[in-house]
């Protein structure tokens, strides 16, 4: 078979005929501010961001929505989403969004959590904001370690894993296990959607906002918390490349944190899971 | 004449709460002010004006729910008793730092640790110096009787908008326990979802819409001399509320040479010694405090012009009588200033506060001269 990889010039678009509407195949949502954002570069912050907003403006929420940003990296998320946002302490953000959800139900709130804010500080507001089924959806960002404050052991740590903290590996005796806090949310019969994602590749940020999507509109149709997970790099911390990163995620973070729905289904049944 | 009941000081709380048109208590038990909560759930006001109440996990997340819906322009609540405050101080301290009004209600027991389930007054540096972390202040008000536990809701939560800032009652076991005769407001409406964005749709999180800029409810900032000029917009804001907003009750202090001052239970107490000192030919006066902060420092110091001693009467070793001292100091007063308190959930007795009048002031009384020092 001959291959004929000569476009002829008369069918090359011109510039004008690229930027027509009908040939647009991506755009920056709307919703997403243009801030330049202070994220390192590899870090999975970015993506989740950018899959966020688009859903927002897609599924016509910016007037509705309320943002709860984490103590963390997203400490300043706030900055990048154009809607309106409040910060909380460090961990209290599901109990700052029962407070807005709860005298504003027909608001969509979100929180915006690293898993040293929802599973080490934050242990508490997450599984009773979770175990009462508030009308919320949860995103969780593990990356296993805390950026913002230099890399230290956060409870997702895995084992052996070296950070600021564990100079010598996660040690078991000395730090605990590497919690699946995910799996205890499961558990509540006041979540009814516990998915875990990941955003290294295309085909998995496509799936993260299906999954994102999904959560949304469970929220919207009052089914109670959806929670989201998303296993996430922090190369800074892990002290990797970008793509070393991914490939280091991939062989030990999903293996531990297997991806996939961990819950579907209504408020108030238990999973098995 | 409003409705006429007889109540505890603590269901006067959650009725208050409902009809001043409150749109959200998060709380916590803790005795000796779990009938806050207990009132609300029973009385159901959900069905009725569609005020939200939520038993939370802890005092933790009751004052960071207070903090999320405050944000959203909402009247919102909660109360709690000495170590659960101890709880909430950062939420506290976050609520002032984002600058947003809610009202807080602490029915003091005895400190420290667990203490004790009984009355006390040992909060007073907790409330007015600050509690939480950072430079910030909360209005403070002292209520002395049930009518005012019903009264200072309303009141709270006006100042709470007024400055856009934490507002606290600082009751005690005592005042949130008995029962008295109370007048009840009539029920207000609940601000709706227009008047709400009409009134703060510049800083809550009503919802961003084409025609304003999205709001951040934060107390961060990572610049310094923006961080700065923060902090000294709050302190005009706390000047301010020093200018505006003491409030206290003189009783028989015209002629007063030896002036007692108390706020809360103690004051109700020491009302009655300032009758039995007075019947024993003793020309004492009782200043009441209302606003412990901001603190009534003038009044004081027009009385010390003329007094010869200030009583600081508290359920506590000794803190308020500091904000007395000061206060005297720089009106460059000569008058003394002594304290006399109980402790341990005792409440002093009105023949122990003349004791210790006659007792602490005995060189005044028997020269009748002012001691320099």
């Amino acid at each position: 078979m001959e291959l004929n990889v000569v476009t002829k010039p008369e069918e090359i678009m011109d510039i004008k005929e690229i930027i027509k509407p009908e040939n647009l195949v991506y755009q920056k949502s709307e919703v997403l501010n243009d801030d330049v954002m202070h994220y390192c570069p590899g870090c999975s912050h970015g993506v989740v961001h950018k899959i966020l907003a688009e859903l927002i403006e897609e599924m016509g929420l910016q007037e509705k929505t309320v943002g709860v940003a984490p103590v963390g990296c997203a400490v300043f998320a706030y900055n990048y989403i154009d809607i309106d946002w409040q910060e909380a302490a460090h961990g209290r953000a599901p109990a700052v969004a029962t407070g807005i959800v709860r005298v504003n139900p027909d608001n969509f709130v979100f929180t915006y959590q690293g898993d040293g804010d929802l599973a080490s500080i934050g242990a508490g507001e997450i599984m009773h904001a979770c175990n009462r089924g508030e009308n919320i959806l949860v995103i969780f960002i593990n990356n296993g370690i805390y950026g913002m404050t230099g890399g230290q052991m956060a409870p997702t740590t895995l084992e052996g894993m070296v950070t600021a903290t564990t100079p010598f590996g996660r040690n078991v005796d000395l730090n605990g296990y590497p919690m699946k806090i995910t799996n205890l949310i499961a558990q509540l019969p006041g979540t009814s959607y516990v998915t875990r994602q990941a955003v290294h590749t295309a085909a998995t940020v496509r799936k993260c906002k299906r999954s994102l999507k999904k959560a949304i509109q469970n929220v919207l149709d009052k089914k109670g918390t959806s929670f989201v997970e998303v296993v996430s790099t922090c190369n800074s911390g892990w002290k990797m490349s970008p793509v070393e990163a991914n490939n280091w995620m991939e062989e030990n973070m999903i293996p531990y944190y297997p991806l996939g729905d961990l819950k579907d289904s209504v408020k108030g049944e238990h999973s098995d899971n | 004449m409003g409705e006429l009941r007889l109540m505890k000081g603590n269901e006067v709380l959650a009725e208050a709460a409902i009809r001043c048109g409150c749109d959200g208590y998060f709380g916590y038990p803790i005795t000796p002010q779990s009938e806050v909560m207990e009132t609300l759930m029973a009385r159901q006001p959900w069905n009725e004006t569609g005020m939200t109440v939520l038993q939370a996990e802890s005092e933790v997340a009751s004052i960071n729910m207070v903090y999320g819906a405050a944000a959203t322009g909402k009247k919102v609540m909660t109360s709690s008793s000495s170590p659960g405050i101890s709880l909430m101080a950062e939420g506290i301290s976050y609520i002032a730092g984002a600058e947003l009004p809610c009202l807080i209600v602490n029915v003091q027991r005895g400190g420290p640790g667990l203490g004790t389930i009984q009355p006390s007054q040992a909060d007073y540096f907790q409330s007015v110096k600050g509690g939480g972390h950072g430079d910030y202040k909360m209005i403070v008000l002292a209520p002395a009787s049930v009518q005012e536990m019903n009264d200072f809701v309303d009141l709270g939560f006006e100042l709470a908008f007024k400055y856009r800032n934490p507002a606290m009652i600082l009751a005690d076991g005592a005042i949130g326990q008995m029962m008295e005769k109370v007048e009840l407001a009539d029920q207000k409406p609940r601000w709706t979802k227009e008047q709400i964005v009409e009134m703060s749709s510049d800083w809550a999180t009503t919802g961003k819409t084409a025609n304003r800029k999205k709001n951040i409810v934060t107390s961060l900032e990572m610049d310094s001399d923006k961080m700065e000029e923060n902090n000294l917009r709050f302190q005009k804001k706390y000047q301010k509320m020093e200018e505006e907003e003491v409030r206290y009750e003189a009783i028989q202090c015209d002629d007063a040479e030896f002036v007692i001052v108390a706020f809360g239970t103690s004051a109700r107490v020491c009302q009655k010694a300032v009758e039995i000192a007075r019947a024993k030919g003793l020309k004492v006066g009782l200043l009441r405090p209302i606003t412990l902060f901001p603190f009534p420092k003038k009044a004081i110091q027009e009385l010390a012009r003329k007094a010869k001693g200030f009583l600081s009467v508290e359920m506590s070793a000794g803190q308020m009588v500091e904000d007395i001292k000061l206060s005297v100091y720089e009106a460059g007063s000569n008058a003394r200033v002594n304290h006399f308190g109980r402790m341990g959930g005792i409440i002093p007795t009105p023949d122990e506060v003349v004791e210790a009048l006659e007792e602490k002031f005995s060189w005044e009384l028997s020269y009748g001269v002012k001691r320099s020092y």
